[in-house]
């Protein structure tokens, strides 16, 4: 690790210090840039583009809540199981989506999720529907109770995340990871010189999905409630916004971009939630207009252009 | 039974016939230029906002609005067209989806802010309130006008594609974007104009939709999903083809909302993903 990462990673250990009335947001900031990195795998790289990543934030999130609900309560074994599960939903799944291009593989991420989210909703003797999953109780996590201030969520959600990252990361370095930015940048080419681009695709959306699920997951047990909420299309398009604004393609793009939105989020939190969509609607037309790469390839331009 | 059923046909026509007017438009410029515009529902919005205001605030009589909702859509269509989409292009499907997910977002706030969040009416006169009895179904005279309107608009617009100049331009660009200009066709001038033809029809759907489904702030979002179902169900820029997808999913959802209501709009989206895992570039798509 270079030591601007260091830097970074150890930074994000302050909120412990600093900011202690403000843990539960910081869980909240982790978990979202997981499920940032999760999609950044899918669009940074191998240009997959999705707009219903939710469904397996969310299906990996209320396999951990039935599960907590109904068998056992143990967190660790109920992260592995939620991520687990939407990694074998993603499988599935990736078989059909990695055939389809342009406007229909949108249209099928699309049609997907919203399929889950009405399945979701209308089994609603299973998932509570919208009155959300009651009843989700979780035992302590290693000998530590999740507590009011939510410093054990915060260490967890953060611990989840920082293992993960480096799991991605490694796997962005990798040969594979090569080959997968070879088919975002030209999908003709890479079968013609041999790579097998997809089987190279399915895999990248399970990985993908096990990691949008373990983030879901993560949610429910730091929170104790699931409500439809993770499977909507606005949790989808949110990630997306997250993504493209930190800078998509780049390993900390997800979760720079995770931590500006929360932040500004948590703060015009007074605001009327549609005047919020109002700002993000001007940064996402901003973002596309005047900085293509997001805010963390601007700033790279900007070092270049400094040097 | 058959009493229901036909009147489930018929508010599925009906409804049909709304949803074709609605993505009509979209369906052409997508299949011209490729731009993916999400935002096309909120043109939707501008046409019925300006028959909300006109009938309540200035009195007009609703049938009169109708041509303003066109005007207007149309109007603010091609102006956004040519000042931001034609930057657009270029980019990638994911940076048009972003973008036009962008302004309508902006457009919910925009409307929320002027209108509030209520439910809008606009006042209809009588002879629209009314229902007619036909072989023992009482059928809304609404609901039939809006009918007579889609088909109207349909014929109206196939006799435009099929058989002037302006169409056969319109159908070329379709078909091979690069051919056509290279035979000397002015590719943006034909789009320009199918943009804010189809941007004032859905303006029209709009205002129509009002008494139907009813008008709110996140109207252009709760019915792009239906829009981009008849667009990529139909197959991109074909007249036909929109018109029968926006005649298959008026019915079927109907037919869901009516038979099994548990369900909600599951079926829908069951529908749309096997028919395009069946057929990616819809029905009647040719590419």
């Amino acid at each position: 690790m270079r030591p601007l990462e260091i830097a970074f990673w150890a930074a994000t250990l302050l909120p412990f210090v600093v900011t202690p009335d403000y843990l539960s947001l910081a869980s909240q900031i982790a978990i979202t840039a997981l499920f940032a990195l999760s999609l950044d795998l899918l669009l940074g790289y191998a240009g997959i583009v999705s707009l219903g990543h939710a469904a397996y934030f969310g299906f990996g999130a209320y396999v951990a809540g039935l599960l907590s609900k109904h068998y056992w309560s143990e967190p660790l074994s109920g992260l592995v199981i939620g991520a687990a599960a939407a990694g074998v939903l993603g499988y599935a799944t990736s078989h059909v989506i990695v055939r389809f291009r342009h406007l229909a593989l949108i249209m099928l991420t699309l049609g997907l999720g919203l399929l889950l989210a009405e399945a979701a909703n209308s089994a609603s003797w299973l998932t509570g529907g919208a009155d959300g999953l009651q009843g989700v109780k979780m035992a302590p996590l290693l000998g530590f109770k999740f507590d009011l201030y939510g410093r054990t969520a915060y260490a967890y959600s953060l611990a989840v995340l920082f293992l993960l990252f480096l799991l991605a990361r490694r796997i962005i370095h990798s040969p594979f990871g090569l080959a997968l930015r070879g088919i975002r940048e030209n999908a003709l080419r890479m079968p013609a010189i041999g790579a097998p681009s997809l089987a190279h695709l399915r895999k990248v959306y399970t990985i993908a999905a096990v990691l949008a699920g373990a983030a879901g997951a993560v949610l429910t047990q730091t929170t104790s409630t699931v409500s439809l909420e993770v499977l909507s299309f606005g949790r989808s398009a949110d990630v997306l916004v997250i993504l493209i604004l930190g800078g998509a393609g780049r390993l900390y793009g997800g979760i720079v971009g995770a931590i500006i939105y929360m932040v500004a989020r948590d703060q015009l939190a007074g605001m009327n939630p549609q005047y919020w969509y109002f700002w993000i609607g001007l940064l996402l037309v901003a973002v596309v207009m005047f900085l293509p790469n997001g805010i963390l390839g601007g700033l790279s331009a900007l070092g270049k252009k400094a040097q | 039974m058959f009493a229901s059923l036909a009147g489930v046909l018929f508010d599925g026509f009906a409804y049909g016939m709304l949803l074709f007017l609605l993505s009509v438009g979209l369906s052409v410029t997508l299949g011209m230029m490729n731009f993916v515009n999400l935002a096309h529902c909120s043109f939707a919005m501008v046409g019925g906002y300006v028959t909300v205001s006109l009938t309540n605030r200035y009195g007009w009589p609703f049938l009169a609005t109708l041509p303003m909702a066109f005007v207007a859509a149309a109007v603010v269509s091609v102006v956004l067209e040519r000042t931001l989409y034609r930057r657009l292009y270029r980019a990638s499907d994911l940076d048009q989806c972003l973008f036009t997910i962008g302004i309508v977002f902006i457009s919910i706030a925009v409307y929320a802010w002027f209108y509030g969040t209520v439910v809008q009416s606009a006042p209809m006169p009588a002879y629209l309130h009314a229902s007619l009895e036909f072989m023992g179904m009482r059928l809304a005279t609404y609901r039939i006008f809006l009918i007579a309107m889609g088909l109207a608009i349909a014929a109206l617009l196939i006799f435009l594609l099929e058989t002037t100049r302006f169409g056969a331009q319109v159908r070329a660009a379709v078909d091979n974007q690069r051919m056509a200009r290279g035979l000397g066709i002015d590719v943006d001038r034909a789009f320009m104009i199918t943009f804010a033809l189809g941007g004032g029809l859905a303006g029209l759907g709009g205002a129509l939709a009002i008494e139907i489904v009813g008008l709110d702030h996140a109207f252009a979002l709760n019915y792009l999903v239906y829009v981009l179902i008849v667009v990529a169900v139909g197959g991109l820029g074909s007249i036909g083809g929109s018109f029968a997808a926006a005649l298959v999913l008026g019915i079927s959802d109907m037919a869901g909302k009516y038979y099994f209501p548990w369900l909600g709009a599951f079926l829908i989206y069951l529908v749309m993903v096997a028919l395009l895992m069946w057929r990616p570039v819809g029905l009647f798509g040719k590419r």
